[in-house]
């Protein structure tokens, strides 16, 4: 007793489930992601005294970045084919509502999907997007921009 | 950036229909309990005053909230006097849940519970809660008595002290230990309302016994 004690993990979890689980769903697929879901909190509970006064959400976007590029080698193939080439078979689409812009997503470069992922999946600032992706401000703000780019790309040349 | 506006759109709204990691996070939260992972597990349980709340650690029950007792201010006391590693698992507080239930619907008498008495303060305090822990369902032992089977007959202020910090009230049956004299029963955590009402409940049960 005595000592700043760090916030019970369980309010941690309630805070972070929805935009990690919204991340990971972007990032490896819906099905996929609950595992990686189960693996980046289990990582954040063993190593819970590291975050330490930092930034809660950038810290658990990091694990959960790093539980999805171990996806990625684990299963030695992407979610969905490399670079500009569309698959030849349609994706498949949510249910109705869903505009399926994710799958899109999936498409595209590494850094790109990732970048879109921490800033719309986890609602991270493009500071902590930098810090999650280990690099700097300025070229988070850049993947992200580029990939926005490349979506809409993608998009018209689908729809035309 | 405005011609993408549209699409951030898009990409924002679609996540919102995803839902489910609530049940995620519960699996999570259960199997973080059973594995060992996590340091202390906690649930809540309806009373018929109020809702109360139980904690578990590997060795044992180790801390009970009073019904209404805020379960914030129950959370962060076992994340600051156990450990931060903390989660919400019902499943593994299944037996502590049943045995409050019947106890408050005045069906169970005793606990079969493992104890964990790793927050109660040592020396006397601790043998004040050992010797109120032996108290049976229905028995009452008055402050002076308490302090004086802890050894220190003259220590009736700091029993009354001691019972006041028991993290594992109704368990540890703090309530069963009264004012000497009088109808009022003296303090209680949860009030003095609750602590009459668990002593006619158990009171009421003894005398359905006797018929």
């Amino acid at each position: 007793m005595g000592k700043v004690s760090p916030r019970p993990f369980n309010a941690f979890l309630e805070e972070h489930r929805s935009p990690v689980l919204a991340f990971l769903r972007a990032m490896v697929g819906p099905v996929d992601a609950d595992d990686c879901f189960q693996e980046t909190f289990m990582s954040a509970l063993r190593s819970y005294e590291t975050l330490d006064g930092g930034n809660p959400r950038a810290w658990v976007m990091t694990i959960a970045r790093n539980k999805a590029i171990d996806h990625h080698r684990a299963t030695g193939r992407r979610p969905v084919p490399k670079g500009d080439e569309l698959p030849d078979v349609p994706a498949p689409r949510a249910p109705e509502p869903d505009s399926g812009l994710w799958s899109e997503v999936a498409a595209l470069p590494d850094r790109q999907r990732e970048a879109l992922g921490l800033r719309f999946a986890a609602d991270l600032r493009y500071r902590e997007i930098a810090h999650a992706m280990n690099t700097t401000e300025e070229a988070a703000r850049q993947s992200v921009h580029e990939g926005l780019k490349n979506l809409r790309r993608r998009i018209e040349r689908e729809g035309g | 950036m405005s011609e993408t506006e549209d699409i951030e759109r898009l990409l924002r709204a679609d996540l919102r229909r995803g839902g489910g990691s609530e049940a995620l996070a519960r699996r999570f939260a259960e199997y973080a309990a059973g594995s060992g992972e996590a340091d202390v597990a906690f649930a809540t349980v309806d009373t018929p005053v109020g809702t109360t709340s139980v904690a578990t650690t590997e060795r044992g029950i180790v801390s009970v909230g009073l019904p209404n007792h805020p379960l914030d201010d129950f959370v962060e006391r076992l994340a600051s006097e156990i450990s931060p590693r903390v989660v919400e698992a019902p499943g593994r507080l299944d037996q502590a849940r049943r045995e409050l239930e019947e106890y408050f619907s005045g069906e169970r008498k005793r606990f079969d519970l493992a104890l964990d008495w790793a927050i109660v303060p040592g020396g006397f305090y601790r043998k004040v809660l050992e010797a109120t822990a032996r108290l049976d369902y229905g028995e009452v032992m008055t402050y002076g008595e308490v302090a004086m089977s802890a050894g220190n007959p003259r220590a009736h202020r700091a029993a009354g002290t001691a019972l006041g910090a028991n993290p594992l009230p109704i368990v540890v049956p703090c309530h069963r230990v009264v004012r000497s004299g009088g109808r009022d029963p003296g303090n209680y955590g949860g009030g003095r309302e609750l602590k009459q009402w668990l002593l006619d409940l158990e009171s009421a049960d003894l005398d359905l016994d006797k018929i």
